[in-house]
């Protein structure tokens, strides 16, 4: 047509260019649409699916607060009315869970400080050494993480046995003072990215290797030892084989065996609100454990990728 | 000749720091894992029940497994269904999973939060609310069921349903597969994409010809501590079910901690060990082997 034979662009479009234009930028409304109804579609049945994976917590927390009548209705009530607080106070002393959680503090906070050091120490010299061997030992390192546990457990319990150390933690928190494979892997793949020029130039200033470590590495690596006291303090306080193999009084016992002294007991005795109490006291147990996952969600899922993927 | 001795005391010197730092483990890994190997190793050969000195009995053990202990049979089969069945089930799960949060919505770390707190949670607890879950009569389930006139599933007193029930409630609890697998994924190459894209690849082609092939090698890491980790399951088994009914649910590391601790049957339970060791390692090499065939790493 007459408007699209001009050679020269011009100023203003002509009736044609403007329809055009009017055109796509429908036809943009419109996927912005469809994509943002995509989006919304996407996010619907995402969490749909979350829903389910929450849905044990919400009935946790749902059982724990009903009363005695409610807990057995058929179909399963969902709010419970009225709501019975004095169960969580009645659950905490079916059996001393204060001695327990002592307990379970003692041994969480002994072996994180002990894997802590341990695992810097260790892993400093994977990382910040150039020796020889150096390589072939951590492969070994690595290697040890495939053994499963079976094999050196009936030994390990025998020598702790024979140590008189059976009934304590001892058996849980000394060993975690020679390091830990995971650990010692997560610390050295991390402190291999610390430059070389820093250590070198403490060495130049005269600084032993046990200087630059405190001096110059852990500083640099507080987010990586967060990582490992975190990782490492959940797993004690999950931990419930540790504990079954080596302890013997129930006054020893941490909180996760305490949940389960509290199961085996409360379902021989025909005493009401058993389940109540039970969620209850599951509820206990599993909140310090998701407290601490949301003040520190950033580095947690940090820490699982470090080793995870980049290793 | 003063030269080379000279740079032999720096290689030495650096050696020694080396084994410095790195003694604590060295310690550790003596003690705590080459006498154990070790020993066990040596308790296979005996009988000993802790309170006499181990008496030996040669391969006595070992001919009891393989010939006459029925439950052994039992319990490897249990646990070889939990590995062919539970591990591609986790690893599945958490890849579509992880997908599916790698997309751009509303809410994401929150989704992402709600999929991993059953990770997180302390085992003990998890069980507790997943046998309320089961119950029979009043669980979440059959309550709902019996509510409304249909017949009740017997999730943990079957002998059938008991493996089935248990492997949900582990695909419930691997939220951690789902964190190493979203890392995964958004280090794929954008580039790789948006290629496609302009060749005019969809959603599907992408994911199979894309995705899959360059997560490759983090699924074989998942695939491989999932079914070492799955060999040694026992938390699970003995606090769902403690093995039943009827030794369904009778793991190997269930049946072996009860040879140990309950029979104090240390020499047998020594035997169960060194097996388990074994069988891992063949399951390893055998997945090991096949890895060269269906992982792509990306620097060849």
């Amino acid at each position: 047509m007459a408007g699209t034979q001009q050679a020269l662009p011009l100023a203003r479009p002509g009736a044609q260019e403007r329809s055009w234009q009017a055109a796509s930028a429908a036809v943009r409304r419109r996927r912005g649409v469809v994509r943002t109804a995509g989006k919304l579609a996407l996010t619907l049945f995402v969490f749909a699916l979350s829903v389910i994976f929450f849905l044990p917590f919400v009935w946790m927390v749902s059982t724990s607060l009903k009363t005695d009548p409610q807990v057995y209705h058929v179909p399963p009530l969902w709010i419970p009315s009225p709501v019975r607080w004095a169960n969580y106070p009645e659950a905490m002393t079916y059996v001393p869970f204060g001695l327990y959680l002592n307990n379970t503090l003692k041994y969480c906070i002994g072996s994180t400080v002990g894997v802590a050091l341990s695992s810097a120490f260790v892993a400093y010299g994977f990382s910040r050494v150039q020796w020889k061997g150096r390589n072939t030992l951590f492969y070994i390192v690595l290697g040890t993480m495939m053994l499963p546990f079976q094999v050196r457990m009936i030994p390990l319990y025998l020598i702790f046995h024979a140590l008189g150390w059976l009934n304590t933690y001892l058996p849980l928190v000394v060993p975690s003072f020679t390091g830990s494979a995971y650990f010692i892997f997560l610390l050295r793949q991390f402190f291999l990215t610390i430059p070389t020029e820093l250590s070198d130039a403490a060495r130049i200033d005269g600084s032993s290797e046990i200087g630059i470590l405190l001096r110059v590495i852990v500083p640099l690596a507080k987010p990586a030892l967060a990582v490992i006291c975190l990782f490492n303090f959940m797993d004690c306080w999950n931990d419930y084989m540790g504990p079954l193999i080596y302890l013997r009084d129930t006054a020893k016992y941490p909180i996760a065996m305490g949940l389960e002294q509290m199961r085996n007991h409360s379902m021989s005795v025909a005493k009401p609100l058993v389940w109540p109490h039970l969620m209850a006291a599951s509820a206990v147990v599993t909140l310090p454990i998701v407290l601490l996952y949301f003040f520190t969600q950033r580095t947690f899922v940090e820490g699982i990728t470090l080793t995870g993927v980049k290793g | 000749m003063v030269a080379r001795a000279l740079s032999l005391g720096r290689e030495g010197r650096k050696v020694a720091t080396g084994l410095f730092f790195t003694s604590p483990w060295i310690v550790g890994f003596v003690a705590f894992t080459i006498y154990p190997l070790i020993a066990s190793a040596y308790y296979s050969f005996t009988s000993y029940d802790v309170l006499r000195p181990p008496q030996m009995v040669g391969l006595d053990n070992y001919a009891e497994i393989f010939l006459h202990d029925d439950i052994f049979r039992i319990a490897l089969g249990n646990t070889v269904y939990f590995v062919l069945i539970g591990v591609p089930a986790s690893l599945i799960t958490s890849f579509l999973l992880a997908n599916l949060l790698n997309n751009d919505i509303w809410g994401r770390s929150l989704s992402r939060t709600l999929f991993f707190l059953p990770s997180i949670t302390p085992a003990v607890a998890s069980v507790m609310v997943w046998l309320w879950i089961y119950n029979t009569q009043f669980g979440l389930i059959n309550g709902f069921l019996a509510g409304h006139g249909m017949k009740v599933i017997p999730w943990l007193s079957s002998t059938r349903l008991a493996k089935p029930s248990l492997i949900i409630v582990q695909v419930w609890a691997e939220g951690s597969s789902i964190v190493i697998f979203l890392a995964a994924l958004q280090d794929v190459p954008r580039m790789l994409y948006e290629a496609s894209l302009v060749d005019g690849a969809g959603r599907l082609r992408r994911f199979w010809h894309i995705t899959i092939p360059m997560t490759t090698p983090v699924v074989l890491f998942v695939l491989l501590t999932g079914l070492i980790g799955t060999f040694q399951s026992f938390t699970l088994p003995w606090l769902l079910t403690r093995g039943g009914p009827n030794y369904a649910t009778e793991l190997y590391s269930v049946y072996l901690y009860r040879n140990a601790f309950v029979f104090f049957k240390m020499g047998y339970a020594s035997a169960l060990a060194w097996l388990l060791f074994v069988i891992i390692a063949i399951f390893s090499v055998v997945v090991f082997r096949s890895s060269a065939r269906w992982v792509y790493y990306r620097t060849e």
